[in-house]
């Protein structure tokens, strides 16, 4: 990535990590020089437009093909009958990182938006207008839609391979033996990612030889998900995914629309570009499924909890499994004798929902943190003395202890930092000059901090300069800048002396960019690489008799700013230039793995955490609310880029606003289909919704984690502020509004 | 998309006799058609577009002190002009409400008048509905209604017009003039918009082929400024149209209303005055129980279309709002939040 800014404007002091660097990235993205997968137009290429099912459930019965044929520009129309033959069937589910597609392979429908045809053109208006052409008609059957309606089942598991069911302590007992107690229905709605950037894919086939441009979370993945069904050769597939205009788990996996672009180029043999319309997001890519969770509480006269039971039903699509883990966070985050969690699905006709930023964690911690909120309240307690009252010590349902937990400094510096003491207890307190009722909440932020496995290369050039190369994503997050820290640290060289490639599957297989592990995936495959490349380096010199360093074994090298240096004498080295000259080599390469240590995993429980505190004011007779301030304070190990690590921060905090007062997909409960399937109605905080936000970076080292002590912080920001800002309001109103997002109605007194 | 013709007429009557084709539609700055075009929900024969025609992009004071605002007046553009916001601040205020700053530097006065509704169910092709597809049905009836109108709807049709210009400005007495192939003529905004009743599909009272030219506010409107508010309650702080919205323009004489305009946004499938209301209010000293007998008298009529009949009350409290906004005093500057309930409202009167 030669275009890639340097960072000459930035003063170092020793080591890249830590350094608060701007965006690498960020030129080529304001000018509009970022290449983004829809952005490339290679010689010949087609415009490929997708026709999606109207009906949610049903089958396909007739499609005007020869009136989309016979429109001008119109050059294919790939329907069941003509799909290139692929090596796997699209429904077969080798483990539960698979998903099923739909890829034309029958006449089936099993959800609004599904796609049903591909109308290849010379021009996008044209495969556009062919795709209306189509024209299609159906034998249509009623849709299910809602969490009440079909079969209720348990799944064996939730989330990926997590247990459906969690059983510590006796919670009868527990809530028998409580001096209060509460139960809640907590209600969360559908949600769909809305990327900025739509799923696209630039495809072209030579041969059996395929060249992708694509936005994705996960090169590796990708590949051989694409070699799999197309049944060719891993090392005939080249992707490129240098920018991601945001994923958020939609493009954790290649979806099938992506699929459909290469089988479109493969009918006609010819490159083909496949962008989905905004509302063609809201089905085949993916979504958070709705969840409605009972919770029932307990807590002694102290106002420690006796009992926590988190019950959450959820949904899945009729022909795949992903189950929203929403109990996942009341494992790890309250101490209580007694913790239960449960699950439980229906299955309705929708795309398969899939992981969406803090899967699980996001919708079980808004209620979670609602039912916190009503305890303490039934104990006549203050939230946050509450929260600190029940502080876990070691992982309750495990009894493992944290690897590092830095909670009660995050409590303490946020609520400083806020101004939470003082607050009322009783709600309804506060106004402001204009009246407005003012109200405070907290919530807890809890994220896993997860590893994947993942591979890097580094190599020191004969000039002394490095290069760093491995398959990551940067999808907005900043992998671009971190990773390109870490890179040169590990090599101990300025940043600027470092090649960082990066965003190709050519490159070694970095794992998925999600889970919030990217950076410590691929920082530690990063960290492994460079070091092992400095130790053959330093090998190389302590060996050769002309070298400074030569017999430094014991006492051992130190790799600094392009020179090796004896550590028992800083004042005996030389440069890495000199090193290869000497052994007349034009480079010296080193190979890294990164992975979680299973001997701590197996120790320690691992957690980021976090507090966060809002304010919200609200209208007391129409009931609009506006979040006026969020002070989170996270604590997530190390710090690669304060700058990076505080945006990603912000970024959560505005997801987990949203999902308190903004964000929902409107289900038509007859059709299946989504109604508010674009920007303007399917309403997302503007920045006008956010007028005070802080993040604060918490200090905490974590020796377990992994060497370099990275927690990640991608969706820890969504957790806890949710919760804070209903919390907030009812604080503020006295009303206590268990679905969401919050209406206005429901804060007006006026809800049916 | 489909193929259609592409006109660029040079003058007001080279457009009206284009458009005078069968499924012809104007072209402004194409904020929503475009939209509706590219979704299959609208597919004109022939557009015409309006770019190029001079006369209509101009703001101009007129004899009675009123003001003649052409139809291609960009929203953002008639927001910030002074003389404009001075002598309509309501206006101003519904405009700044209005969409997202992007959109308001391009939409124009025409286009506002005659955007359609935003029921979901009339944007989605495969959905019953009896404005998009006369005689279908309607499909929001027994559907995600939440929004929908609960003023002057039917049983065809219970969508409502997204406006927050028209709002005052049909408070105020504004008068739509329209171009056609018989000449001009001019129509109360009142009168311009209609009630679905049993033909949804017809919004207005143009005729196939008119356009509007321009939109004319009275004279005798700007003496409303010194107590004029629009008031908007929605999800989210921008970029987002009205739950309920409520425009109140008096006139104070010796502490008492002299006369009230008042108009309601988001409940009816066109902005709604409220004669009734304004009745109420005259003679009245402002406060509390005037305003309320007001909002009552305002919504006497109303009725839930579907799982919205909070709006009623909704709609009672906003124009309460408005009115007691208004009746403090127009401020100085408009809000930086323009007709939030969020904005700070001790604005300060330097008006009337």
């Amino acid at each position: 990535m030669a275009e890639l800014a340097g960072s000459a404007t930035h003063l170092r002091h020793g080591s890249s990590i830590g350094q608060p660097l701007t965006r690498r990235d960020g030129l080529l993205k304001v000018t509009g020089q970022a290449r983004y997968a829809a952005d490339n137009h290679p010689p010949g290429m087609l415009h490929a437009a997708l026709a999606v099912s109207s009906i949610a459930r049903g089958r396909v019965t007739g499609l005007d093909v020869e009136a989309a044929r016979a429109h001008p520009g119109v050059v294919a129309v790939m329907t069941p009958a003509n799909r290139p033959a692929l090596a796997l069937h699209p429904d077969d589910k080798a483990s539960p990182f698979v998903f099923r597609m739909d890829l034309l392979q029958d006449d089936m429908v099993r959800y609004a938006g599904q796609p049903i045809a591909v109308v290849i053109g010379e021009t996008l208006e044209a495969a556009t207008e062919g795709a209306a052409l189509l024209a299609p008609r159906y034998a249509a059957e009623p849709a299910r839609t809602g969490l009440d309606e079909g079969e209720v089942f348990i799944p064996p598991m939730v989330g990926i391979g997590a247990p459906s069911e969690v059983r510590h302590g006796d919670v009868e007992a527990g809530l028998a033996a409580a001096a209060a107690r509460i139960e809640a229905v907590y209600e969360t709605p559908a949600q769909y990612h809305n990327a900025m950037e739509p799923h696209a894919i630039v495809a072209a086939w030579e041969g059996d030889r395929l060249s992708i441009d694509t936005p994705s979370q996960g090169l590796t993945w990708a590949r051989d998900r694409i070699a799999g069904l197309f049944g060719i050769a891993v090392e005939d597939i080249e992707i490129r995914s240098p920018f991601l205009g945001g994923g958020f788990g939609s493009k954790g996996l290649i979806a099938g629309p992506q699929v459909l672009g290469i089988l479109a180029a493969r009918l006609v043999g010819r490159p083909v570009k496949l962008v989905l319309r905004r509302e063609q997001m809201y089905g085949p890519v993916g979504h958070r499924a709705p969840t409605r969770q009972t919770l029932r509480l307990g807590a002694d006269a102290a106002g420690g909890l006796t009992a926590i039971q988190h019950h959450v039903r959820t949904a899945s699509s009729s022909f795949d499994d992903f189950f929203e883990p929403a109990g996942g966070v009341t494992h790890t985050l309250y101490a209580s004798p007694a913790i239960v969690t449960t699950s439980d699905a229906v299955r309705l006709d929708t795309g398969t929902p899939m992981f969406m930023r803090a899967p699980g964690e996001a919708s079980g911690s808004i209620a979670l943190e609602g039912a916190i909120d009503e305890m303490a309240a039934a104990c006549g307690m203050d939230p946050l003395e509450f929260r600190l009252r029940n502080y876990a010590e070691v992982e309750p349902t495990t009894g493992k202890p944290f690897s590092s937990k830095a909670l009660r400094e995050c409590y303490a510096q946020g609520a400083a930092r806020f101004g939470w003491a003082g607050r009322p207890l009783a709600p309804r307190q506060m106004r402001d000059a204009d009246g407005l009722l003012v109200g405070w909440g907290v919530g807890t932020a809890t994220f896993p901090a997860l590893m994947f496995q993942g591979q890097a290369r580094a190599v020191l050039r004969a000039d002394g300069s490095g290069v760093v190369e491995i398959g990551a994503q940067d999808m907005g997050q900043g992998a671009w800048t971190a990773l390109a820290q870490i890179a040169a640290d590990s090599l101990g060289l300025g940043i600027d002396q470092v090649e960082f490639r990066a965003g190709h599957s050519g490159l070694p297989d970095a794992g998925i960019a999600g889970g919030s592990a990217h950076t410590a995936t691929a920082g530690m495959a990063i960290h492994g690489a460079g070091a092992d490349a400095i130790a053959r380096l330093a090998e190389l010199a302590m060996a050769d008799g002309r070298s400074p360093l030569f017999g430094a074994g014991n006492a051992g090298v130190v790799a600094r700013e392009g020179r090796l240096l004896r550590r028992d004498d800083e004042s005996r080295g030389e440069t890495y230039a000199e090193i290869l000259a000497r052994a007349g080599l034009g480079e010296i390469e080193g190979r890294g793995t990164g992975a979680m240590d299973p001997a701590a995993q197996e120790h320690y429980a691992m957690h980021a955490h976090g507090a966060v505190f809002a304010e919200v004011k609200v209208d007391p007779e129409l009931g609009q609310i506006r979040a006026t301030r969020l002070v989170g304070a996270f604590a997530a190990g190390r710090i690669i880029n304060p700058r990076m690590v505080q945006s990603q921060y912000y970024g959560g905090m505005i997801w987990g606003v949203s999902f308190a007062l903004h964000e929902a997909a409107v289900v038509d409960p007859r059709s299946g289909r989504v109604m508010n399937a674009n920007l303007g109605e399917y309403h997302v905080p503007v920045n006008a919704d956010l007028p005070s936000l802080e993040a604060i970076l918490v200090e905490e080292v974590d020796p377990h984690v992994n060497a370099l002590g990275i927690k990640g912080v991608g969706e820890i920001g969504v957790t806890g502020s949710a919760g804070a800002v209903a919390n907030a309001v009812w604080h503020a109103t006295g009303v206590r509004v268990r679905r969401f997002p919050i209406a206005v109605e429901a804060v007006a007194g006026l809800a049916g | 998309m489909n193929r259609f013709d592409y006109i660029r007429p040079a003058t007001v009557a080279e457009a009206v006799a284009a458009a005078a084709v069968p499924g012809s539609a104007y072209l402004a700055a194409g904020t929503n058609l475009l939209d509706l075009m590219k979704g299959g929900v609208m597919r004109p024969a022939r557009l015409v577009d309006l770019a190029r025609v001079p006369g209509l992009d101009a703001i101009e004071a007129l004899p009675d002190g009123g003001l003649r605002i052409g139809a291609r007046v960009r929203n953002a553009d008639l927001a910030y002009d002074p003389g404009f916001a001075r002598r309509f601040p309501a206006v101003a205020e519904a405009l700044l409400s209005g969409a997202s700053a992007q959109l308001r530097n391009a939409a124009t006065v025409g286009g506002n008048l005659l955007q359609r509704t935003r029921c979901a169910y009339f944007y989605d092709p495969a959905s019953a509905c009896n404005k998009r597809e006369p005689g279908a049905g309607c499909d929001a009836r027994e559907g995600e209604n939440r929004l929908h109108a609960v003023l002057g709807w039917s049983e065809q049709c219970i969508a409502t017009h997204p406006s927050d210009f028209c709002v005052p400005l049909v408070a105020l007495g504004a008068v739509v003039e329209i171009e056609g192939q018989a000449g001009r003529r001019e129509v109360p905004l009142e009168e311009f918009h209609r009630l679905p009743g049993t033909t949804p599909e017809r919004e207005s009272v143009l005729a196939p082929g008119e356009l509007v030219v321009a939109v004319r506010l009275p004279g005798e409107a700007a003496g409303f400024a010194g107590h004029a508010r629009y008031v908007k309650l929605r999800e989210r702080t921008s970029y987002a149209f009205a739950v309920v919205s409520a425009a109140a323009c008096l006139r104070l004489e010796d502490g008492a209303i002299a006369e009230a305009r008042l108009a309601l946004g988001g409940v009816a499938a066109k902005p709604w005055r409220v004669p009734a209301a304004e009745a109420v209010l005259q003679g009245a000293r402002p406060g509390a129980e005037a305003f309320r007998q007001a909002a009552e008298a305002a919504l006497a009529e109303a009725q839930p279309s579907g799982e919205n009949g909070f709006k009623i009350e909704l709609a009672r409290r906003i124009l309460v709002r408005a009115l007691t906004l208004a009746a403090a005093g127009t401020p100085e500057r408009l809000p930086a939040l323009p007709a939030s309930p969020l904005a700070s409202h001790s604005g300060v009167s330097l008006h009337g």
